[in-house]
């Protein structure tokens, strides 16, 4: 029964094209069909499909939805087979990924009027082979009922994350999941340095309730008021405040923009229509989907932003967003699986024994206030000092032969490294559970001297 | 003798093939990069040390095992009041508690552990009125609790449907003969019943523990690194994270779990749990006081409002507007519903041919097995068993990888499509990874019924097939149908292994529309929506069927035997 609603549309499906062919439109050229593998959710992609269908009536567009990191997988498991015309996600490094294993094919865009760079960040893949279509940069949202219930302030920047008051109440998804999230955390370790970057999300971190394993784990969470604030991407903060959801979103000073892209599959079974995807989404027309209240994103035609609603934050007119930090791609990617590892170990599973000393810190911290203490001050600095000390230094980070061991593939059966990650993970494990422990113990320590 | 074991033989040759092309060969192309040295390619088991030697793995593995075991116990304690009563005593509306008590099994992914948080999180409604009442929170789901808690509630329909059938089969003449010698209440259960009926326990409980020890969705939903199976997903999926640990993870889970299916196999051993007549025999149903059967009421009402909780938080959602911190949604809409009805109608009807297929495939299979297994002497019928029940313990995500790389370059001739990306690719997976449930409710079905009664009908003259088709399978009939049920009921809503193998719009489930839904602020209501229509689809099905298995006991009771065997 199914073959046969299949082969009765192929039947309409060639009937179309059979009309289209007839009528002497431009729309002959392009194929009747158009697959493209995303990461984004129906609210994007049906709202940009209806409206490319609508200036292309001859195109099908077919959207598939993965999670980014599974249809990374799912290109590179099939490209021997393709069956995809284009890649559609947000992450920039997991274009990079796929350019890696030379899965995309180069495309040049023919609409004019797209600048070269967004903050500090340039818009398209300097090869030429993935294109931003719009930008993102990452921020604080928060759930303004949680947080009068709790008589919470609204934080302006990343170090308020990390008071004493915010204990328990924020919430963020780990880097190795969430490639954006990944950007947020390298943007501040270039900002402020290897060791102070890293004390600082510690700090941050001690303050979690949680670490998200997707992504949308945070606003949702923010959302349903699970806990109050969240570490966010900012179309996440502004699509749910455009839902109804009492929550709020606004940009620290030290944040980056990065775009969100596409990219031509190669061996694009249709890629006439690809291409026409690709012009429609750059178009005017195309960008100004994106001011659309369920997306939410920051178009890369800076013209689009006279059409935004009042409060549309417009990088290219408020220079504080998004331009304190300038990005090195290339360091960035040097060390990105260490910065991932290093946040996975430290963080993420080693949760329940960081809060336990940041709390800890925290409790003899205020019982010091106002007194003085040398002992305990001493105490409570090397207890700090534990909590912030780190397995390895910036240098070790970015050494080629070290981050060998954290890559993904062996190209050839004769490529040899040396060490094994999971080896080197425990080592690093090891070392911080054992600071965790000292340090909350010494911060008990200094508590009860006063 | 020897010619009986030909057809066997046929039919458990055709299964192994079919187990060995879409179970093991995929299988193996995934987890052999766990015997892979990472720097050399060569073969190893430098990467199992490594897993033993590390902490947090060793961490991990005590909460998977803690959980699992938690998971177990508050399970029994959801189902055994439920199945003892409603199966042995005049109880109003025990289809209805029956039906309501399998629908948690049916939790689409997300929404559940959503509606969970919704409902007993930190801010959830329960603790926001305790808080503002008396001034405290109780932390149901803080860490390992919130995991044990939504599996339990989750999983424990498992026990239910494999108790329910068994204490259905016991020879009632047994109970009589026990009340006969003055035993009652408890004694009689701890006695009597419960041992009896223990194929069927044990069948469920093992399974519940299987899957809490594999299940993913639970603990990542939740937020639960430090356990087995998430710690393999997360390794697995992570771009550019290309130590094998996840895959060794992978084989460890597996082994595990045969380890403990060999363990339930060892203590159901040497004991024969089968009686001669089946339930319709003997002493009927019995009455409870009154006073009894309010007290009965009560704790069954408690336990199915606990249970259902995921489904009433849902509910609200499906039909709530703004729900953040606060007992109850804003306001009500049915806005949601008609935003489901208008574009997502063809999940349903995806979701209807792919499960029904699938636990179609399942019961049928599980039947052969449980044959092949316990009542022939073919060598090596052990395995079939053993490689069946191993689908369970292998997590979606490697079995959906493995069929990607071992099908995507063979062209299905008529269609001309990769099998990977043919939808029948989803069915198969299905029906795979679904195949344990209706395995052990067809071989607790089948430990059940007396071989006497098969030899009776082969002296009279039956042949080896007409004996199974006319005798076995009709006495396995409530465990084939409990089968059916919870392959259709799971695989309607499961989602791991399909994300992966789902290559066009048009092709995708009910679980894979929810998921999609569920990844944006605005879709939390349609993906709720969607969500209850899973479980009202599912619910109707199961319902039904439990009609049938009642009608097929009424047919059964002597009266009527007689009076159609005339």
């Amino acid at each position: 029964m199914r073959t046969m609603f299949r082969r009765r549309s192929i039947i309409i499906g060639a009937a179309l094209t059979a009309v289209l062919f007839a009528a002497p439109y431009q729309a002959r050229a392009l194929e009747n069909k158009l697959v493209i593998v995303t990461s984004y959710p129906p609210d994007t992609t049906v709202t940009v499909k209806k409206a490319f269908e609508a200036k292309h009536p001859g195109v099908k567009v077919e959207m598939l939805k993965k999670k980014t990191t599974a249809g990374i997988k799912y290109l590179q498991e099939t490209s021997g087979n393709n069956t995809s015309d284009m890649f559609w996600a947000s992450a920039p490094d997991a274009f990079e990924v796929l350019k890696g294993d030379s899965l995309l094919q180069k495309y040049q865009v023919k609409v004019t009027g797209i600048p070269e760079k967004i903050g500090a960040f340039p818009i398209n893949d300097p090869d030429g082979y993935y294109k931003g279509f719009a930008a993102s940069g990452y921020g604080i949202m928060w759930n303004s009922r949680y947080l009068k219930a709790k008589k919470l302030p609204v934080p302006k920047k990343w170090a308020d994350l990390s008071k004493p008051i915010y204990h328990g109440h924020v919430g963020m998804s780990a880097p190795s999941r969430s490639g954006t999230t990944h950007l947020t955390v390298e943007t501040l370790l270039q900002g402020e340095g290897w060791e102070k970057g890293w004390a600082m999300w510690k700090s941050i971190a001690g303050n979690f309730k949680t670490v998200t394993e997707r992504s949308f784990g945070v606003p949702d969470g923010v959302n349903s008021g699970q806990f109050g604030l969240g570490i966010v991407i900012d179309f996440f903060g502004l699509s749910s405040k455009a839902s109804g959801f009492p929550v709020d979103f606004l940009y620290p000073p030290v944040t980056t923009l990065v775009p969100a892209n596409i990219a031509i599959v190669k061996n694009a079974p249709h890629p006439k229509a690809a291409a026409a995807f690709i012009e429609f989404l750059l178009s005017p027309a195309g960008q100004e989907v994106l001011l659309n209240p369920k997306i939410r994103r920051l178009p890369v035609n800076p013209v689009t932003y006279a059409k935004a609603p009042k409060g549309f934050p417009n990088p290219f007119k408020d220079k504080s967003i998004g331009a304190a930090v300038k990005f090195d791609l290339q360091r960035s990617k040097e060390r990105y699986n260490v910065v991932n590892s290093l946040f996975d170990v430290m963080i993420t599973y080693r949760m329940k024994d960081l809060r336990a000393a940041t709390k800890a810190i925290q409790t003899a911290e205020a019982k010091l206030n106002g007194k003085s203490n040398a002992a305990a001050r001493k105490l409570i600095d090397e207890a700090k000092a534990l909590v912030a000390k780190m397995p390895i230094d910036a240098a070790k980070a970015g050494q080629k032969d070290f981050n060998k061991i954290f890559k993904k593939k062996r190209k050839k059966a004769t490529t040899k490294v040396t060490g094994r990650q999971a080896e080197v993970e425990q080592t690093w494990d090891a070392m911080v559970k054992a600071n965790y422990a000292k340090a909350e113990e010494l911060a008990n320590k200094a508590a009860s001297m006063l | 003798m020897q010619r009986g074991q030909w057809g066997p033989g046929a039919v458990a040759l055709s299964i192994g093939l079919f187990l060995f092309v879409f179970l093991l060969v995929p299988v193996a192309q995934v987890i052999y990069v766990a015997f892979q040295d990472p720097n050399t390619g060569a073969l190893t088991l430098i990467n199992f040390i490594d897993f033993f030697n590390t902490s947090l793995f060793q961490e991990s593995f005590v909460n998977s095992l803690y959980v699992a075991v938690m998971s177990v116990v508050l399970a029994s304690a959801f189902a055994m009041p439920l199945a003892y009563f409603t199966t042995r005593f005049n109880f109003g509306g025990a289809i209805l508690i029956q039906t309501l008590g399998i629908v948690p099994l049916i939790m689409p992914p997300f929404v559940g552990a959503v509606a969970m948080l919704l409902l007993f999180g930190e801010n959830g409604s329960v603790n926001l009125i305790i808080d503002e009442w008396f001034g405290f929170t109780i932390p149901f789901m803080e860490g390992l609790n919130g995991v044990i808690l939504v599996e339990s509630v989750h999983y424990f329909p498992f026990i239910l449907i494999n108790l329910s059938a068994a204490l259905n089969n016991i020879d009632r003449a047994m109970e009589e003969s026990a009340q006969n010698l003055g035993a009652s209440g408890m004694r009689l259960f701890r006695r009597i019943v419960f041992p009896l009926a223990m194929p069927g326990y044990v069948a469920g409980a093992s399974l519940v523990f299987l899957k809490v020890f594999d299940d993913l969705a639970t603990p990542l939903l939740l937020n639960i690194n430090t356990m087995l199976a998430p710690q393999a997903y997360l390794r697995i999926t992570s771009i550019g994270i290309g130590d094998p640990m996840g895959y060794v993870i992978s084989v460890i889970l597996v082994a595990f779990s045969l380890l403990s299916l060999w363990v339930s196999f060892l203590a159901l051993r040497g004991k024969d749990y089968a009686t001669a007549q089946k339930g319709g025999g003997g002493l009927m149903k019995r009455d409870l006081k009154a006073w009894e059967k309010i007290g009965c009421y009560a704790v069954v009402i408690l336990i199915l409002l606990l249970v259902l909780s995921p489904h009433i938080g849902l509910a609200l959602l499906s039909f709530g507007t703004v729900w953040s911190f606060s007992v109850l949604p804003d306001a009500f809409t049915f806005a949601h519903y008609e935003s489901v009805f208008s574009t997502a109608t063809q999940y349903i009807s995806n979701t209807l041919l792919y499960a029904g297929l699938a636990a179609t495939i399942d019961v049928v299979f599980a039947t052969a097995i449980a044959y092949v297994v316990w009542r022939t002497k073919l060598v090596g019928r052990q395995w079939l068993d053993f490689i069946a029940m191993g689908a369970v313990a292998i997590p979606g995500v490697v079995l959906g990888i493995g069929y990607l790389r071992t099908f995507v370059e063979f062209n299905v001739p008529i269609v001309d499509k990769p099998l990977a990306s043919w939808w029948v690719i989803i069915v198969i997976a299905l029906a795979i990874r679904r195949l344990p449930y209706a395995l052990r409710a067809c071989v607790a079905a089948l430990q059940q019924v007396s071989v006497a009664l098969e030899e009776a009908a082969e002296n009279l003259g039956a042949t080896k097939r007409r004996t199974v088709l006319r005798i076995v399978v009709p006495l396995m009939s409530g465990g084939i149908v409990a089968g059916f049920v919870t392959s259709f009921a799971t695989a309607a809503v499961e989602l791991s292994a399909t994300i992966m193998l789902v290559s066009a719009q048009s092709d995708a489930p009910l679980a894979y529309g929810i998921y999609e839904f569920m990844q944006a602020a605005a879709g939390r209501g349609p993906g709720a929506a969607l969500g209850i229509v899973a479980v009202l689809i599912v619910g109707i099905a199961t319902y039904v069927s439990h009609r049938i298995i009642e009608r097929k006991e009424i047919e059964r009771t002597p009266e009527v035997a007689l009076s159609t065997g005339a």
